[in-house]
């Protein structure tokens, strides 16, 4: 259900909010006409798996999970990232919005931090040097 | 409003802090080579924090933990990297057990620290960034109680001012 809900989303968003031109939109349908493509995209929604990962899952051979994930590529429903040997797939969606969170996070706490440190320092020095 | 510039480097994983504070830089130096100071700002009021260890030199370590308002107690360990007194630090910083060893599948982060004069005070960068995005995903499973109640504390200093 989740899953679903996720790739009408990002369908949606690159329909709608995106605003494609046609034959763009046609590349996007004939990406999400094949149930393979559709699985994969579905993984790579609320996951990042590896190429080589998704191709365990399918009856099928690497290349043809690698030939899909090309597919879905050109469309733009998802982007490929080297890491080491792997090649790693997420929807830019989730990728993109996971990345922003976690900095978002790192940030507000060095933030606070530094906040407090200035406290801490104009609470040491209540007089200085004229 | 101490903090002058906030970036965020999506390519590296980093966020880049750079804020001017109104005191010599020996003094600054102090709120992290000193643990009395470093417990004052290391945690969020909620979650106030108890050095344990305090090592800061290059291979030393420093532990700490912090409690929460329910008593729950969450430690973290530093690495020390690099240690030149008055002016740089850097370290690895991460979720540790009891006894300071990192815990497994937490996020780790390294945190640069860099110090310079700047007229009257001192300029502080600091570069926090993640060591991987698989440690980016953990920071958001963890950090988002520590996130949110930065993010409070932040607005009960507002209200204050």
């Amino acid at each position: 259900m989740y899953r679903t809900v996720a790739l009408i989303w990002i369908t949606y968003n690159l329909m709608v909010v995106g605003g494609l031109a046609d034959d763009a939109i046609d590349e996007l349908f004939r990406a999400l006409a094949d149930p393979t493509r559709r699985d994969i995209l579905r993984r790579c929604a609320v996951g990042e798996p590896s190429v080589s990962r998704l191709a365990q899952a399918y009856p099928v051979s690497f290349a043809a999970v690698q030939k899909h994930v090309a597919v879905l590529e050109r469309a733009g429903l998802v982007t490929k990232e080297r890491r080491g040997r792997e090649q790693l797939v997420s929807t830019n969606a989730g990728a993109v919005g996971r990345a922003r969170r976690a900095l978002d996070e790192l940030e507000r706490t060095w933030s606070g931090r530094v906040e407090r440190m200035s406290d801490v320092l104009s609470q040491s020095t209540t007089r200085r040097p004229a | 409003m101490s903090i002058r510039s906030v970036d965020t480097d999506h390519d590296n994983l980093a966020v880049i802090l750079i804020a001017d504070l109104a005191a010599p830089i020996e003094q600054v130096w102090e709120l992290w080579s000193d643990p009395r100071k470093l417990e004052r700002w290391l945690g969020p009021p909620s979650h106030p924090a108890t050095v344990e260890q305090h090592d800061l030199t290059p291979g030393g370590e420093v532990t700490f933990f912090m409690t929460g308002p329910e008593g729950d107690v969450s430690w973290g360990t530093w690495r020390l990297a690099a240690v030149d007194p008055p002016v740089s630090l850097e370290f690895t910083d991460a979720f540790a057990d009891t006894d300071g060893t990192p815990i497994a599948g937490t996020p780790v982060t390294t945190i640069r620290v860099q110090l310079t004069e700047h007229g009257d005070g001192t300029r502080m960068e600091i570069r926090a960034t993640f060591e991987s995005r698989e440690d980016m995903a953990a920071w958001l499973n963890m950090g988002t109680v520590d996130g949110l109640q930065q993010a409070v504390s932040q607005m009960d200093a507002l209200l204050a001012a």
